[in-house]
């Protein structure tokens, strides 16, 4: 919009005066009252208010396009890419396995859900699902149930933070740092674990993790009621969530919104419940839903969601059986385990004694399965996991060669950021914050 | 060696296929990704055929021939015939996937919509696939559908030539399509028509090319490790 220049505006911005040297623009002081009045006389208040890529509260590299009229939003857009880093197109140039690498930097809050659903799309492309053993079933469920709370936890922690409510940041983090210490003991790392792989899992759980994990469900049961104690019923922070964000169940079907926000707004509709994978069905828990359709709502089902996902974890320990954590099938599952080194984790010397020492052909084999990788299928597969976010699908496409053809990840921060417009439009700018902390988008997940 | 052994006479010293139904889609020839050089690795004359799944015929089993029944159904309420808007219908791997015709998508995504004994009410997205060798089909965009009133999912498959790379929007019946649709014109150069504001969403708003094609290269250079300089991924060792 440019409005028609005023007499004030023409008398403080003189033409410019040619001299040999160019034009020379003289900028003086001018007459300001009579430009402020003209600017209020024509009652055109509309700002564009630029927010991000780099701002502490839009969740990393999200940039927010906001028309503000007054403190009222009048339009919301996103500007979304910053974190772009072409995975996808990466994994076409390595081998399946290598894949899991990728994936589990997607959404970097979300690592084993990346990985358990790009396995699951290879595992239904080479037509094992059904070989892949128990433990290694029970064990991803548990490592996903793990990281539904540490995602959660983030997702609470960083929205009470944009609030102010520094307490609650404090509280995720700290409990997060429990969780993550899980993970450092069962894969080595505290993110980007590739953990998981075609077939299985990389290698089984370290002596003691049972018990670790038992003792974190004992702490985490103690400390999860202090998020209730101090924000459920708090009033100032019922004052902020309440009502914002608004979307009910037809605008989350339309922007394709998954996760908590369609649970907020009273579906219950949940994959682990509806379209069962890695022996969900067998577990005892409850999908939490709310009727608010709004961000209290989403932080009142978050938490809920993280006392189900505690049970699941006490199931799977108590079903923890001993057995394989691979496929038995020598042509897809890499032969060594793996062992701790001088120069950290790596092939176990015993296994490297053996195809080094007697057996040429376990050498081939293994130099031939690692480098080359497996032959997957002609065909294309849809494999879809409940991520603490919503719908994380995988669409996975085989050639028949030893790398994928073409992954494509439906990461459900990308789809829900879209509903942004829709709960920010009409609101304050403060609302803004909490409202895009409600959708919980992480921007590894949304730009891939 | 003798001529009978000529590894690049045709029919000769070549695996069999595993597999010689479903659609070809691309034929590619000797191994390890060398190209433009000799062929001192004797595996020259190695041609591999890539098939996709074929149509399969019916009955397709459990629900799906429920679904495409009532698809089918659905299309001839509307006085279309299925056999010009349905290319074929696939079942593999415990999945059914529709082949539209690329000028019926919408009208189909809206009847997979609307239809109660249908009712595919959420969309998770398109997915684009880019098949070079598979000439005037070169592009496809997969959609797949959730159906949360009956708990099921599908998969709708359109393809578009390189030369003319439009497929009709469906962001008017599914708007989550906005920025999936987005991303596969960033990443595919597919124009999806009647989408209301197809721009790059990944990419800066100048970038030159579609990066996700298959004739895009993926870039790198090479690095040093332990003494040895290893190329850049796109230049590895690839077994086609």
């Amino acid at each position: 919009m440019t409005p028609s220049p005023s007499p004030a505006e023409a008398s403080a911005a003189p033409g410019p005066r040619e001299t040999t040297e160019g034009a020379v623009y003289t900028v003086t002081g001018g007459d300001w009252d009579e430009i402020a009045t003209a600017a209020a006389a024509s009652d055109d208040e509309r700002l564009i208010v630029n927010m991000g890529p780099q701002h502490p509260s839009t969740h990393g590299v999200l940039r927010l396009i906001l028309e503000i009229d007054g403190e009222t939003v009048t339009e919301a857009r996103c500007g979304i890419g910053y974190l772009h880093t072409g995975i996808e197109k990466n994994l076409e140039y390595r081998t399946w396995t290598q894949g899991t690498t990728f994936v589990t930097r997607m959404d970097y809050l979300t690592p084993f859900f990346n990985e358990t659903a790009y396995c699951l799309a290879v595992e239904k492309l080479l037509g094992i699902t059904d070989q892949v053993p128990d433990r290694a079933t029970v064990i991803r469920v548990m490592l996903m149930e793990l990281n539904r709370l540490s995602s959660h936890l983030v997702a609470i922690a960083t929205g009470g933070m944009e609030l102010g409510a520094t307490t609650i940041m404090i509280y995720g983090f700290r409990d997060r740092e429990l969780v993550l210490d899980l993970y450092e003991l069962i894969t080595g790392l505290r993110m980007n674990h590739a953990y998981i792989r075609p077939g299985g899992l990389a290698q089984d759980l370290p002596p003691g993790a049972v018990d670790q994990v038992r003792a974190f469900v004992k702490k985490m049961r103690k400390n999860l009621p202090e998020y209730d104690k101090l924000a459920s019923g708090n009033p100032v922070f019922k004052g902020r969530m309440e009502g914002i964000g608004h979307l009910d169940l037809a605008g989350c079907l339309a922007t394709g919104a998954t996760g908590p926000i369609l649970r907020a707004a009273g579906l219950p509709h949940d994959l682990r419940k509806t379209q069962p994978y890695c022996g969900y069905e067998t577990y005892d828990f409850e999908v939490p839903t709310a009727d608010t359709c709004d961000a209290y709502g989403r932080f009142l089902i978050r938490l809920e969601e993280m006392r189900q996902s505690l049970r699941i974890v006490e199931q799977c320990l108590d079903r923890l059986e001993p057995g394989p954590v691979m496929v038995a099938d020598k042509k897809i599952a890499w032969p060594a385990q793996l062992a701790l080194g001088p120069d950290g984790l790596g092939n176990s010397l015993d296994h490297i004694k053996k195809i080094m020492g007697t057996s040429m052909e376990a050498l081939i084999h293994h130099f031939k399965l690692v480098t080359e990788g497996f032959r997957v299928p002609p065909g294309q597969a849809y494999a879809a996991v409940e991520s603490p976010k919503g719908e994380l699908g995988v669409h996975a496409v085989s050639d028949g060669g030893t790398r994928p053809y073409r992954v494509h990840f439906r990461d459900p921060s990308f789809t829900n950021l879209q509903a942004m417009a829709a709960m920010c439009e009409g609101g304050q700018v403060a609302d803004v914050i909490v409202a895009v902390a409600s959708i919980d988008p992480v921007m590894g997940g949304v730009d891939r | 060696m003798s001529e009978q052994d000529d590894p690049n006479a045709p029919g000769q010293n070549v695996p069999a296929q595993r597999d010689d139904t479903g659609d070809l889609i691309a034929t590619r020839r000797g191994m390890f990704g060398a190209a433009g050089g000799g062929d001192t690795s004797g595996y020259g004359g190695l041609v591999r055929t890539v098939r996709l799944p074929g149509a399969s015929s019916r009955p397709y089993g459990g629900w799906f021939d429920e679904v495409a029944d009532e698809l089918e159904g659905a299309l001839e309420e509307q006085g279309l015939v299925p056999a010009t808007v349905i290319d074929k219908t696939v079942v593999d791997r415990d999945e059914l996937t529709f082949h539209i015709e690329r000028e019926y998508l919408p009208v189909v995504a809206r009847t997979l919509r609307d239809d109660p004994a249908l009712r595919f009410e959420l969309c998770t997205g398109v997915s684009a696939v880019h098949f070079p060798d598979d000439k005037g089909r070169e592009l496809h965009a997969v959609y797949h559908l959730r159906s949360l009133t009956h708990n099921r999912l599908i998969r709708v498959e359109v393809s578009a030539p390189d030369a003319d790379p439009h497929i009709p929007s469906v962001v008017d019946v599914y708007p989550t399509n906005d920025w999936h649709e987005r991303e596969a014109y960033d990443f595919f150069g597919l124009v999806f028509d009647g989408h209301p504001a197809l721009t790059r969403i990944m990419m800066p708003d100048d970038w030159q090319g579609f990066p996700q094609r298959k004739d895009y290269p993926l870039g790198g250079i090479p690095v040093e490790y332990k003494g040895a300089q290893i190329p850049a991924p796109d230049q590895r060792r690839s077994y086609s």
